[in-house]
């Protein structure tokens, strides 16, 4: 009667619990990423193409037009609540993408608009795209420090 | 129009590569867009991204790699010009636009917009 | 004094306090699935004309406390106790809601088993003569656990399939020695769980952390009372979805307990309509089990349709610092046996 127990043992469980998770849909994934992805970069060199051709700018500063349309886009599709829908569908489509940057931050603003201006608002603007300029900010600099010693 | 294709095809293939991960690894999109940083920043540093730039355009620039490339080469570029000084002010004068839009545009959304029930 | 402790972990309730009035409020989406309109109330959207997300899951909780206990034809002067807890730090919903209410107040943090933690310890209050009438309050809301546990609402990020999705809902149960109405259901044995935690540190999977913790619980409430499962017209788990549903089974089939499978059913799959409304694996929260058990149960309980039910919420005790450190997910899980007035009463 008293021999009635469950297994204890965390591996043996671990492979249990593999075997009753469904696994994601990797092929459907994968396809619905790389096409959204494509496009969001496809919609990004036409910015890009229109900044340099029409409005004569470099090709810096059309790249960066192209970057501030993108943030712009997806913060008001984020505002207006639709982004989440297409993170939901693309998966890393959306967020690998400078859009993913953007949402990072125009998210949690809004969320946390509720905490107030200043620990809600400014602070919160930051939980998950402060990471991004730490490390990214913080490899360039160590990059840099790197070339200014030992030279290109 | 042959660009576009390009654009397409590389830009598409990051973002699955980013997918790859996230059906591989568990790692949360957080940690996946730190790790794209980071080897945008050394891949363009090691000169392994800037051909990759030069083929497809905003395929390479718009997905986060193209971001610490933009780090890098801001890096590159002001340490030239300033030397040491340079590796800490090129960073972040190369790529000011997108991130002051990130930050303008969040905050103005926070304030205008509420979120929506789900 | 006697003891009413059978076995190590159950305790037996011989004088059957009863459940008198009953409320669940729930959000649109609940609404939406197949217990729609089991529920006393339906929201038309999640913030329920409040400001906040945190605000709307407070007055649902109140209304929901307020309904029982008027169906119970009492009122909140007459009740004793208020043992209720929720998701949020601090338990903020359950705490403020005491604050308005005026009713001496025993703040629960069970996670997801909140709502049959506070059935147990409401029925031990009664059978000890500490009290003659209490109400038991357990809620959770999407918006709010959402944001402190996971991510922002709008950030786009995909679920997996082993994902949960928080149930929008409160419940309230009175539970009472003087029933002034015709009771819904008697306590007649409760058997406090253990934490068990067989090393599932993925947030996004809590089915497969708290399976064990159920399996655990139901092990002792068995051996402690010499029944199986073909003793309860149904057994019922919280929340532990589909894949903590599966395992759940396959975990007391090795332990030589097989449940049975049309008298197993878990909240977490009941509410949803899972192949229309994109939950994944099922519902979650305090709130699944404490609507459910309100909404569907207790009115079958009432009119015999059920004679006797084991019901058992799951939760899993973690914590976002917890996850962010690495740590892996207990999970614990608390047992009512529910008895329908129509059995003869006391036993």
């Amino acid at each position: 009667m008293n021999k009635q127990r469950i297994h204890t043992d965390p591996q043996y469980y671990s492979r249990m619990t593999d075997k009753f998770s469904p696994p994601s849909k990797s092929g459907k994934c994968l396809f619905r990423a790389f096409w959204v992805g494509g496009l969001i970069c496809v919609l990004g060199q036409a910015i890009a193409d229109v900044g340099a051709n029409l409005l004569k700018m470099s090709t810096r500063d059309a790249s960066t037009l192209a970057s501030i349309t993108l943030v712009f886009l997806t913060a008001v599709l984020t505002g207006i609540g639709v982004f989440d829908k297409i993170g939901q569908y693309a998966g890393a489509g959306s967020f690998v993408p400078i859009t993913g940057f953007a949402n990072a931050m125009v998210s949690p603003a809004l969320e946390f608009r509720r905490e107030g201006l200043v620990l809600g608002l400014g602070a919160k603007l930051f939980t998950i795209a402060g990471p991004v300029l730490v490390y990214g900010i913080g490899t360039s600099v160590l990059v840099g420090m790197i070339y200014a010693l030992f030279g290109l | 129009m042959l660009m576009y294709l390009k654009v397409f095809l590389v830009g598409g293939a990051l973002c699955l590569i980013g997918e790859l991960l996230v059906l591989l690894t568990k790692l949360t999109p957080a940690r996946i867009l730190v790790c794209y940083i980071i080897a945008g920043v050394l891949l363009s540093a090691v000169g392994l991204y800037k051909p990759l730039v030069d083929f497809a355009g905003a395929g390479a620039t718009v997905p986060l790699t193209g971001f610490g490339h933009a780090l890098c080469q801001g890096v590159k570029f002001s340490v030239q010009e300033s030397g040491f000084i340079g590796a800490f002010t090129g960073g972040l004068s190369a790529t000011a636009g997108g991130i002051a839009a990130a930050i303008f545009f969040g905050a103005l959304v926070g304030l205008i917009f509420k979120p929506h029930s789900k | 004094m006697q003891l009413k402790r059978i076995g190590q972990q159950t305790i037996d309730l011989p004088s059957r306090p009863a459940l008198c009035g009953n409320g669940s409020f729930v959000g649109k989406k609940e609404g939406e699935g197949p217990l729609g309109l089991r529920f006393d109330h339906v929201a038309k959207d999640e913030l329920y004309g409040q400001e906040s997300f945190e605000l709307a899951e407070r007055r649902l909780y109140l209304d929901a406390i307020d309904t029982a206990i008027k169906k119970a034809g009492l009122t909140p002067e007459e009740i004793q106790f208020l043992l209720g807890g929720d998701l949020l730090n601090q338990i903020i919903t359950a705490s403020f809601s005491a604050r308005d209410l005026g009713i001496p107040f025993i703040g629960l943090y069970g996670a997801c088993s909140t709502m049959s933690e506070s059935l147990c310890l409401a029925g031990m209050l009664l059978d000890g003569g500490h009290a003659q009438q209490v109400v038991c309050a357990a809620s959770s809301h999407f918006c709010t656990a959402e944001r402190q546990y996971r991510f922002p609402l709008e950030f786009g990020s995909q679920r997996p399939p082993t994902a949960q999705w928080t149930v929008t809902g409160a419940g309230a149960t009175v539970v009472t020695m003087e029933p002034k109405v015709q009771p819904l259901a008697h306590i007649a044995r409760c058997c406090m769980g253990r934490v068990v935690d067989l090393g599932i540190s993925d947030a996004n999977n809590m089915g497969a952390a708290m399976a064990p913790a159920a399996a655990d619980t139901l092990l002792s409430l068995f051996r402690d009372t010499g029944t199986g499962p073909e003793d309860y017209d149904r057994i019922i788990t919280g929340d532990l979805g589909q894949v903590g549903h599966d395992l759940l089974m396959q975990l007391m089939r090795e332990a030589r307990v097989p449940l049975i499978d049309e008298r197993y059913q878990d909240c977490g799959l009941m509410i949803y309509n899972r192949e229309e409304q994109d939950v994944h694996a099922g519902g979650s929260g305090c709130g699944c089990s404490a609507t459910v058990l309100n909404g569907f149960y207790l009115p079958k309980l009432q009119n015999g349709d059920l004679k006797r039910i084991l019901f058992m919420s799951t939760g899993a005790l973690m914590s976002p610092t917890s996850s962010q450190q690495g740590e892996t997910i207990p999970g614990i899980a608390h047992a009512v046996v529910l008895e329908s007035p129509l059995m003869g009463g006391k036993a």
